[in-house]
């Protein structure tokens, strides 16, 4: 079930190739500036989403991106593949299939996410003030069976804000967002969603910065805060990244991410790998 | 200890008085020659851009030439006066949207690309444009209103 999954999204990764390799389809915003996709299917950096709205596609315009995503740590394998489409530099939707291999269990945690994300204000690069933009993400864990009690099925909702500072740093553009989210989400979702008590979200700060080299390569870090509501020691997670974006077409996320204590399983730090086909 | 209290003035002093002075971005973009390459690399990019171009349709393309090497000029601190129109009188009536923008920004990014201008001066260059969008974007909000006939 999980690897038929696994192929549709990797189908629809090669169908949006063949459609990226059409530079007619490609939208004005400027180079890098639709991010990259975080876990959960969102435009932002591979943890955090941004308040940038995902695709190339401008005002009038609209913009795809599509991805695949590896996480590998010690006693667990992340993957997602991710769609998500931006309309006129305004909403975004998106959808991602997660899969998380649990190695001491010899089990498999499969997760859907539907995001939807709005911009509310302002612009990343051409207004004095930060971009501000709205979203959730509803998640339906489908195998939810490690926690008796919790919730197979929740909502985050976040707001965002981000920039891109121009000249900023060592006379590098330097782009800093701050996303609060409103969770009751267990290890994201894939240990379901409160504690069995009812519900009980809980505001959570994540951040992320980065800094352009050049226009095609950027190195930042992230930051992102988890409720504990299992009583587990969940950890914070973070990571390191070094993003490529050779053309308007293909984007390239390494990082080196450190997720802490997962369920029972302490020092959970790895690489990670994402790659994006944006039309 | 007064021979090395005087030896650090003296290093301190000498270092200070041979500090070379920063030089500005109209020297990085390179002066008048650099920001004609720049210019007339920018042109030949709108002249493939399909978006922009039709807003040139009616311009005076060596006007056009001429001020805008006097604006980045100035703005790059170099020895010029911008004597054209302000952005507001020059964008009236375009209505332009963001895509519009971007492809400007786009297009001058790959001439900046093609005069070998280093990524530091471009990110300068763009810092000092970018300030101008809300004009170009919303020229009324910055032209006078129609003078209305007075009544006596």
């Amino acid at each position: 079930m999980v690897k038929r999954d696994l192929n549709r999204g990797l189908l629809t990764l090669v169908v949006l190739m063949v459609l990226g390799l059409q530079p007619a389809w490609a939208g004005s915003k400027i180079l890098a500036t639709s991010g990259a996709t975080q876990i959960e299917g969102a435009a932002g950096g591979g943890l955090v989403p941004w308040a940038i709205i995902g695709g190339y596609g401008s005002e009038g315009e609209w913009g795809a991106a599509a991805s695949v995503t590896r996480v590998g740590l010690p006693d667990f394998q992340l993957g997602t593949a991710a769609v998500h489409a931006g309309v006129n530099n305004r909403f975004e939707f998106s959808f991602a299939q997660q899969t998380l291999q649990v190695d001491n269990l010899d089990r498999v945690i499969e997760q859907h996410v539907y995001g939807a994300k709005a911009r509310i204000y302002g612009d990343l690069i051409y207004e004095p003030w930060p971009q501000l933009s709205v979203g959730l993400q509803h998640k339906v864990n489908l195998n939810q069976f490690v926690i008796p009690g919790a919730e197979s099925e929740g909502t985050d909702f976040y707001f965002a804000a981000s920039k891109l500072y121009l000249h900023a740093l060592f006379e590098r553009n330097l782009l800093l967002n701050g996303t609060f989210r409103y969770t009751d989400a267990n290890e994201t979702g894939f240990l379901g969603f409160g504690d069995g008590n009812g519900a009980d979200p809980q505001w959570m700060a994540e951040a992320s910065a980065g800094i352009f080299l050049t226009a095609n390569w950027a190195v930042g870090m992230e930051y992102r805060q988890k409720p504990d509501r299992l009583d587990l020691g969940e950890s914070a997670w973070s990571d390191v990244f070094v993003a490529w974006f050779p053309s308007k077409q293909v984007t390239l996320v390494g990082a080196y991410t450190d997720l802490g204590k997962v369920a029972l399983w302490d020092d959970q730090a790895g690489w990670y790998l994402s790659v994006q086909i944006n039309n | 200890m007064r021979l090395i209290t005087t030896l650090f003035l003296t290093l301190v002093i000498a270092a200070c008085s041979t500090t070379p002075t920063q030089p500005t971005l109209y020297e990085r973009l390179g002066e008048q020659d650099g920001i004609t390459t720049i210019v007339d690399n920018l042109l030949f990019e709108i002249g493939g851009n399909d978006t922009l171009l039709p807003f040139f349709a009616e311009t005076d393309i060596d006007r056009f030439r001429e001020k805008l090497i006097e604006q980045l000029c100035q703005v790059s601190d170099g020895p010029c006066d911008y004597t054209g129109d302000s952005m507001a009188q020059v964008h009236a009536g375009m209505e332009l949207n963001d895509s519009h923008f971007n492809a400007l920004v786009t297009d001058l990014v790959a001439a900046m690309d093609d005069a070998g201008v280093p990524t530091g001066a471009q990110n300068d260059l763009l810092a000092r444009l970018v300030p101008m969008y809300d004009e170009v974007m919303n020229p009324d909000d910055y032209l006078e209103p129609e003078s209305e006939p007075v009544t006596p």
